[in-house]
């Protein structure tokens, strides 16, 4: 990688060598390499099927790497009790799922799954937390807008206290407002909690936005890496550029050698 | 084989007249374009070979009082029943396996329990036909089971991993999916024998009657043996429901579809 791009702060995930394949033996991701920042936003994007989602699902255990280690913390992942991991490394999915009842049950789910109770005040801080009226936490949490349930959703993962928060595509089914409120709900995160946050995005713009550092990912490796500035810069914009305009697609042929 | 064909030549005339009525079906089916003569020629031509031969088969069974036989013969319904099962329940990893599994469980747990109580006598006359009606139960409790989980768990992906990714163990995680699938296989049952005697006199009291047992008697047979498919169709079921769940859920809690 070249320098001049250097992110201040300690590595919270340290990714070495990581590899990804299915059965037939094609790689989702081929011996990737990459550091993401402590109490950064920390932005993973690229086209479609190369390979951000599954990289995202490797750093909280809900898909096991073929060859590679990640580590937290500088402790592998794979030998700490894979709960214990998912309570610290909380996750919001692209499309939010409600749990059935109201909101508050859908808050007290993680901490029950760990044998613990989570109190109405806290609930309603959660709330708060993530721009929603605190007094809707009795409502029932199948008929929210999809931008409202989003943020239960965020709340729902915050509940469990993580260090580091994951989110997959979390506002590409939302129109431009309620993506407004998810980003400044996650800059919140991170200047108030000092919370990690690893961003899967489809938008250089969401990046430029809110990410603190940026990687550019074909074809499961990380073509491109640094703040967002130094993507969109020198001689490495074309990658990007490409990228905004819809142009870089999964096809090896498009990679130069 | 003299014997029973010898047997069964007076009954002819009556076969010929049932046979009629497969004739008009055909009929209608070649008026009305459905397209099934051909199925139902077969299927009237198999029903009439397989009978015969288990009759032949149940006469010489009876006839030489060797246990050896029932084994035979039971081992015989279970492999149909567990490979019909399997069969079934497409792109479960292990399917037969699983199927003959949760049928022969069903079978040993139920029939034990019936001679524990010294409800049949241990002899052939009635250990075969119990077994062959709890393996047709269990059988179909088996398909259904298998196939609702495995409909739910890829139709409920998202809910799960949410809930996985909380830090809920995978068991809590499909609490749902796992409610339904036994509840699945075990419904028919329920509802047959909610409303047995009200739509329809059953089988095995059907056959009495038609061979001139006293009603009573013939009802005190059926109710031993709703009880008995019952109980068949639930431990089939469960069995059937979590080794299923077994195959789509690792042991670090993650959802392998």
């Amino acid at each position: 990688m070249t320098p001049g791009h250097q992110i201040d702060g300690r590595a919270k995930f340290d990714i070495r060598q990581l590899t990804v394949s299915l059965a037939d033996g094609s790689h989702i991701l081929d011996d990737l390499s990459h550091t993401l920042t402590e109490g950064r936003i920390n932005a993973l994007i690229g086209p479609s099927g190369c390979g951000k989602s599954t990289l995202l699902r490797c750093l909280n255990r809900l898909i096991e790497p073929t060859k590679g280690s990640i580590t937290l913390d500088g402790v592998d992942i794979a030998n700490t009790d894979v709960l214990t991991l998912r309570a610290r490394v909380g996750m919001v999915m692209q499309s939010a799922t409600m749990f059935a009842g109201s909101i508050a049950d859908n808050l007290a789910f993680g901490p029950r799954s760990l044998g613990l109770e989570i109190d109405r005040p806290r609930i309603k801080e959660l709330l708060e937390l993530v721009s929603l009226d605190p007094s809707l936490l009795d409502n029932d949490a199948q008929n929210l807008s999809g931008g409202q349930a989003q943020r239960v959703s965020i709340a729902r993962a915050l509940a469990n206290k993580p260090e580091v928060l994951l989110l997959d595509e979390p506002t590409s089914a939302l129109d431009p407002a309620a993506t407004r409120t998810i980003e400044s709900t996650l800059k919140r995160l991170r200047d108030e909690l000092r919370m990690t946050i690893v961003l899967v995005s489809h938008s250089m713009e969401q990046v430029e936005r809110i990410a603190d550092t940026s990687a550019l990912m074909l074809d499961g490796k990380i073509i491109e890496s640094g703040t967002p500035e130094h993507l969109l810069s020198g001689v490495h914009h074309h990658w990007t550029e490409q990228f905004a305009k819809g142009e870089l697609s999964s096809q090896k042929e498009n990679q130069p050698n | 084989m003299l014997d029973t064909l010898s047997e069964l030549l007076p009954r002819l005339p009556g076969i010929l007249g049932a046979l009629t009525l497969v004739g008009l079906a055909i009929g209608i089916s070649y008026w009305q374009k459905v397209g099934l003569e051909k199925s139902m020629a077969v299927a009237v031509v198999r029903a009439f070979v397989q009978l015969i031969a288990i009759g032949y088969a149940l006469q010489l069974i009876f006839d030489s009082d060797n246990p050896l036989w029932i084994a035979v013969i039971v081992g015989v319904m279970l492999t149909v029943a567990g490979l019909t099962s399997g069969k079934r329940a497409k792109s479960i990893p292990r399917a037969r396996t699983i199927a003959l599994l949760s049928i022969s469980t069903s079978l040993v747990l139920t029939l034990g329990t019936l001679l524990m109580f010294k409800v049949f006598e241990p002899s052939p006359q009635s250990i075969i036909p119990i077994a062959g009606m709890i393996i047709g139960n269990a059988m179909t409790a088996t398909s259904l089971s298998m196939a609702r989980l495995r409909d739910d768990l890829k139709s409920s992906r998202s809910a799960i991993e949410s809930a996985l990714a909380l830090g809920a163990p995978s068991r809590v995680a499909a609490q749902g999916q796992l409610r339904t699938a036994l509840a699945t296989g075990m419904t028919p049952l329920v509802d047959s024998t909610k409303t047995v005697g009200l739509i329809a006199l059953p089988g095995a009291m059907t056959g009495m009657i038609l061979a001139g047992s006293p009603p009573m008697e013939a009802v005190q047979l059926q109710i031993v043996v709703m009880f008995m498919l019952v109980g068949a169709a639930a431990f089939a079921s469960m069995i059937a429901t979590f080794l299923t769940y077994r195959q789509f859920f690792t042991k670090t809690h993650q959802l392998n579809l």
